[in-house]
């Protein structure tokens, strides 16, 4: 009893707690497999630009219409798929790669976005923009973050061999087909779209959290790339159940307690995981014949 | 069966801002040929075999592709250009030499799994399907990147220092296979860099120095005083070389 009281019972009670995990839960199946393409193609970072770049295109909608759903979600889609695009141009254009010119795009793109709030709403919205409010899921947000799922989902399925093979081997990619560049594309655009999804529910900032910590972790246990995936959106979700829970228990901020159950979870997994500091540095006495 | 042309190049000069790396070369590829390009390093070899793929368009000058669509061209990139870290496995790699035939986006049936065994197999890597690329030694990831082009089934064979840091078994594996692919008549320009592997194994050579040097027979191209030349090149890039007239006049 004490232990459904302490692990069940403050979903079981209150539908705000349920619609935070149900939330969380979508956003994990789709933002976790993309963090692991991130990670694996050395872009780890590139969600956090992308995360800041989105905050004109939501200011935007939140100057027109104060702090509605669609206006700031398009807005900030648009906006990520500008920088996208922007940088991926400059960089085949000029002798910049690409993580300057995304570097310099968001730059610009976030003191936009932070000029733009601070000309109608108060620090308060600035706020809740940054972080989100994960216990204040409405019907549309929701509807929103398991559409955003949904779409990352089907499309990661087509696109799945070619990515791979973009990750791997592109130069042979560019033998057999021009589809490459269409499909470094779609990836960043999936990104964008996980991260505007996210940030309903925890904020921009925090939403990259939940995007790259469970990779992170996954990468440590997997060797797999499939199994990697699945891992990922596990951790996503474990984090996001017991975020929430430590966040009712211990009457914390829940954005902030999901990612740094996340965070946790990828310190046990550096420690104990097969490719972790612990097994990695202290090898075994025994060792394989072949 | 008379020799066919199977590219034809007119003048070209392939390279990249401007400055050449391939400089003003003229000739065929015949199908069925079998030819190695030599030049020391920077002298524009694999330039060379990106702009018969059509990948790098010339700065001037044409490449024709006669009887050939871009299905029939099979590629082996240096090994360095593969991401080992990543977490794929030697089927995933492999099974990338049926894309034309399967497409992106359908699986990889019963009948393409056994290809993708015989081919392995065929390479000295059988059962190898389920290992992380990661674990392959260097000789072995090369092995599993021939296996990929016997699955490309292509009429040209475009390999891009298919040999460097190979052991001499390895090497000699992967030469029965060239000579096989030569025997079926299939076309094979690789880039490579021993010239005494060269006048043992492949016909016809092409000595590239960014400008030609030399391309014929290899015994005759491969002569010391073409190889001298090709040892002097001058690497140097230069920012503010003046503009060639060649093909201006």
């Amino acid at each position: 009893m004490m232990l459904y009281d302490f692990l069940i019972s403050p979903f079981a009670d209150f539908a705000f707690m349920r619609r935070a995990l149900a939330g969380a839960t979508a956003l994990s199946l789709s933002a976790c497999p993309i963090g692991v393409f991130l990670m694996l193609r050395r872009m780890s970072l590139t969600g956090d630009a992308m995360a800041h770049a989105i905050l004109p295109g939501a200011a935007i909608g939140f100057l027109i219409s104060g702090l509605a759903l669609l206006p700031m979600t398009l807005g900030g889609i648009v906006a990520g798929l500008c920088v996208a695009l922007l940088s991926g141009a400059v960089s085949r254009l000029t002798i910049q790669r690409e993580d300057a010119s995304l570097a310099g795009f968001y730059l610009v793109s976030l003191a936009l976005g932070v000029l733009l709030i601070s000309l109608k709403g108060s620090n308060i919205d600035l706020m809740h923009i940054l972080f989100g409010t994960v216990l204040a899921l409405n019907d549309g947000a929701l509807q929103l973050i398991a559409w955003v799922s949904t779409i990352t989902l089907l499309t990661l399925a087509v696109i799945w061999r070619p990515l791979v093979a973009e990750c791997m081997d592109p130069v042979f990619l560019g033998s057999v087909s021009r589809i490459g560049p269409a499909v470094h594309f779609l990836f960043l655009a999936l990104v964008v779209l996980n991260l505007v999804g996210g940030f309903q529910a925890l904020g921009t900032l925090l939403a990259v959290g939940l995007m790259m910590l469970p990779a992170l972790s996954a990468r440590l246990w997997c060797r797999r790339l499939e199994a990697m995936c699945l891992l990922a959106a596990g951790i996503g979700f474990l984090s996001g159940y017991v975020g929430l829970l430590v966040s009712y228990h211990v009457s914390v901020a829940s954005g902030p307690a999901i990612i740094l159950t996340a965070g946790a979870a990828y310190a046990v997994s550096l420690v104990a995981a097969p490719q972790g500091v612990i097994r990695s540095r202290f090898t075994p006495t025994r060792h394989r014949i072949a | 069966m008379t020799p066919a042309p199977h590219f034809r190049l007119t003048d070209v000069t392939l390279g990249y801002e401007g400055h050449p790396a391939v400089h003003h070369l003229d000739g065929v590829f015949e199908a069925g040929s079998m030819t190695a390009v030599f030049g020391p390093n920077g002298s524009g070899k694999s330039t060379l075999l990106k702009g018969l793929m059509g990948t790098l368009k010339p700065l001037s000058g044409s490449i024709e592709r006669l009887d050939l669509d871009a299905r029939d061209i099979a590629y082996l990139p240096q090994a360095q250009e593969i991401d080992r870290s990543f977490p794929a496995s030697v089927h995933d790699l492999v099974s990338l030499g049926l894309i034309r035939r399967t497409g992106f986006f359908s699986a990889v049936g019963k009948g393409q799994r056994e290809e993708i065994a015989m081919a392995l197999e065929a390479v000295g890597l059988g059962g190898f399907q389920r290992r992380p690329i990661g674990s392959l030694s260097g000789g072995q990831l090369q092995r599993s990147l021939f296996a990929r082009v016997l699955l490309q089934n292509a009429k040209v064979i475009l390999l891009d220092e298919p040999f460097s840091a190979i052991d001499a078994r390895t090497v000699s594996d992967l030469l029965s296979l060239i000579h096989r692919w030569h025997a079926e008549r299939r076309t094979i320009i690789a880039v490579l860099h021993d010239a005494d592997l060269i006048r043992a194994h492949f016909p016809e050579s092409l000595v590239l120095a960014r400008e030609p040097v030399a391309w014929g027979l290899s015994e005759d191209a491969l002569m010391p005083a073409n190889l001298l030349k090709a040892r002097r090149m001058n690497e140097a890039w230069d920012e503010n070389a003046p503009w060639c007239e060649e093909n201006a006049a």
